[in-house]
């Protein structure tokens, strides 16, 4: 059993977890990932490191509510125990020997790209971020990115905060400014990475981005991860989960990623009127 | 006087189209008095031929002949000292081929039902023993790490920890079992026994590690960092094969293992289990191994109306065992043999919704002996399907090799041996089963997690 050590809500569809795990937080590094069971029927799901601690021996985790599980994960409080976490799982990300890395990060997926842009500044990297969002209300980690950031740039769908405009425009203005970069790091929606490796390669910089598929195991097992990357099929859980951007296959990983939408939509109203009649009951 | 019956007592079994639905024991088991019976049917050869059939090499004659005399304790007692799973043996191994198949009694007519009667034997404890057989071994103070709780880690740590020895068992997934519990379905071989298998071996003092994947969590350095003075790897099978032919990325292609996966570790067979899987109507399962079988059956359970089982070579061939393929064609499963898949063909979302295969015939045989099916000129045609699940092997996780300086693999990734005992190219590093073989059987696994028990004993008394 893991022990919740600390839970924030970061906006109202995103929560963040400190969860107690010293054996995950001795090896965990950027880029990696954990798998958790959040109670003895649940599914298992993977969640990319937000962060660690290894001193205290900690992971933090960031995540959207968007299904039955990340809703039930969500239901539980500081002081209550996940049933399994398991990791650090994947391979890390490259974080050494660059000179100038853009981060790119989008809506939840900033919670992924956060623990690289860090790394990358810790390796000595001069690191340029672009974290975009949906609106105001949703933005996470703005102070966090800053901290690791030469230079920060918030951009907003409705420019209800930073810039209006998405992630690809605000790249394009930063390379057409004469930035010139080792390298971009694209982590967020699929569509999103999609438009960032096309910008990319329209612009000749390497890019790699952090692919989240439906996983079970995460050890290399299932096969259900699977990705065609450059006309291979690779398995996120071990090959990944970052990738070169501009081998990926995006609109086929989009597919596989939509595969149980109609179930998990039932779940999740199924699990939201549960917690209602917890309301009503209690 | 023997039983001089030509003919196996049969197994009360479910009916097969009332089965075909549910997730309950498909084989229901021997009385008692069909035991004895058919315990009588044994001549208690001299030379008993049955026991060199036996990876584990259990006294065969000798369980059989303590049922004959209605002494089921007794029997388990001699099972017990060679295998530390007679439950999950009698339901699982390819007795045809290994035990029975050496039965004098088989000349002429069946051979002495082995299979049904160990089983009988396990069940029989189970429900009746009252002592405990297993008590805790004296302890020799030394410490030994098993990697994977599936058929050869729960053996070799069974086996040491009889001889004394303080073994942790290191497991992947959030339950310990390996394949017994996420791949062998429900039907075949109850979770329920599996458990209480481990809760015997944790009887012995054998402590296990779930969550913890070797190679991330954990390396094998530092288990020898930890104090274990010896590690067996029993990793398994592995990272799924698939056919490399266009549309396996489509919704609705499954790895065996997936599709397993979901069913029985997730209990996706539940109406109240949270882990999604495909209800399917026309389900194409793709090879002819126990694993093929198992998904096809399980596809048939979760309510599919046709279940196909797509071959390329004949049923001559089909490594499964015996037993899985009549329990499936009685199912209703319908065999493809000499039928090989070319295509998976996609609707406009992406969804399966047919296979293109093509007929085969047997040329002349290959390196491994079958012989090698060849493609008949224009058989192309489409089965209608609307789940395909791939299930023909698997090659060997990396998570391992790729993190232990010194371990040799060969070109396909498994782990090498030196001989029999298991020794890796590591020293106090042995390793058995899937990870070294490629997919076999769970006997097989466990009959090298035996070897590498006793290789392991031996190395450390030499220490």
């Amino acid at each position: 059993m893991f022990c919740i050590k600390e839970k924030h809500i970061l906006n109202p569809t995103v929560t963040k977890m400190v969860i107690d795990a010293p054996l995950v937080a001795k090896k965990a590094q950027a880029g990696q990932f954990i798998i958790l069971r959040v109670d003895e029927e649940g599914e298992r799901i993977p969640l990319t490191i937000a962060d660690y601690d290894r001193e205290n021996g900690t992971i933090t985790i960031i995540f959207q509510i968007v299904g039955a599980t990340t809703k039930r994960l969500n239901n539980l409080e500081e002081g209550d125990f996940i049933c399994d976490f398991v990791g650090p799982l994947g391979k890390a990300a490259e974080v050494e020997g660059f000179k100038k890395v853009a981060v790119i990060g989008g809506g939840v997926g900033c919670a992924i790209a956060y623990p690289t842009a860090k790394a990358l500044k810790e390796n000595g990297a001069e690191v340029h971020t672009v974290a975009g969002f949906r609106n105001r209300d949703l933005v996470i980690l703005e102070e966090e990115f800053k901290a690791v950031s030469d230079k920060f740039v918030m951009v907003t769908d409705d420019g209800s905060y930073g810039e209006k405009g998405l992630v690809t425009d605000a790249l394009r203005k930063l390379v057409e400014s004469g930035e010139k970069y080792d390298e971009v790091i694209a982590i967020g929606p699929l569509v999103m990475m999609k438009f960032v490796s096309l910008l990319t390669k329209e612009l000749g910089i390497k890019t790699i981005v952090s692919m989240n598929p439906i996983m079970i195991d995460g050890t290399g097992m299932c096969g259900g991860c699977r990705l065609t990357v450059g006309g291979e099929m690779k398995f996120a859980c071990v090959d990944g989960p970052d990738f070169d951007g501009h081998l990926v296959d995006f609109d086929e990983a989009m597919r596989r990623s939509s595969i149980y939408k109609e179930t998990e939509r039932h779940r999740y109203e199924e699990s939201c009127n549960l917690f209602k009649e917890d309301k009503n009951n209690g | 006087m023997a039983n001089m019956a030509p003919k196996k007592n049969e197994m009360p079994v479910q009916a097969p189209d009332i089965r075909n639905k549910n997730f309950s024991e498909v084989a229901l088991g021997y009385t008692k008095e069909q035991a004895i019976d058919e315990a009588q049917r044994c001549l208690a050869c001299k030379h008993k031929p049955c026991v060199s059939g036996c990876p584990v090499s259990i006294d065969i004659p000798g369980f059989i002949a303590k049922v004959a005399q209605g002494d089921f304790e007794g029997a388990y007692e001699v099972i017990y000292k060679q295998s530390s799973l007679p439950a999950v043996c009698g339901r699982v191994c390819p007795q045809e081929r290994q035990c029975e198949s050496k039965c004098v009694r088989g000349i002429k007519g069946e051979p002495v039902a082995i299979g049904r009667l160990e089983r009988f034997v396990a069940d029989w404890h189970i429900a009746n023993a009252t002592e405990k057989v297993n008590a805790m071994p004296k302890q020799n103070g030394k410490k030994v790490a098993v990697i994977g709780s599936g058929p050869s880690g729960l053996t070799c740590a069974g086996d040491l920890a009889k001889m004394g020895y303080s073994v942790t068992i290191f497991e992947a997934l959030h339950t310990a079992g390996g394949v017994l519990v996420y791949g062998i379905p429900e039907f075949r071989l109850p979770k329920d026994i599996v458990k209480r298998e481990i809760e015997n071996l944790k009887t012995l003092g054998v402590e296990i590690v779930t969550n913890a994947v070797i190679g991330k969590t954990l390396t094998v350095d530092e288990l020898f960092d930890m104090g274990f003075e010896a590690v067996f790897i029993g990793s398994g099978a592995g990272l799924p094969r698939f056919m490399n032919i266009p549309g396996e990325s489509l919704n609705g292609v499954y790895s065996a293992n997936e599709f397993l996966t979901r069913t029985n570790l997730m209990k996706a067979y539940k109406e109240d289990s949270w882990t999604p899987i495909m209800h399917a109507k026309r389900v194409a399962v793709v090879g002819g191994g126990n694993v093929a079988m198992d998904a096809a059956r399980s596809a048939k359970r979760l309510g599919a109306d046709d279940v196909y089982i797509v071959y390329r070579r004949s049923m001559e061939e089909m490594p499964a065992r015996r037993e899985e393929v009549e329990h499936a064609e009685e199912e209703g499963i319908i065999f493809k043999t000499l039928n090989n898949p070319v295509e998976i063909i996609g609707n406009e979302q992406s969804f399966v919704n047919g296979i293109k295969c093509v007929k085969m015939e047997l040329g002349e045989p290959d390196e491994s002996g079958r012989r090698s099916p060849v493609v008949k000129e224009g058989s192309e045609y489409v089965l209608d399907v609307d789940a395909v699940i791939m299930s023909i092997g698997t090659s060997p996780n990396p998570l391992i090799r790729s993190t232990t300086d010194g371990l040799d693999t060969d070109r396909r990734g498994c782990i090498i041996t030196k001989d029999e005992t298991g020794l890796t190219s590591r020293e106090g590093v042995y390793a058995g089963g899937d990870a070294v073989t490629g997919a076999a059987t769970v006997i097989l696994a466990m009959g090298a997690g035996k070897a590498s028990a006793k290789a392991i004993d031996e190395y450390l008394k030499n220490k």
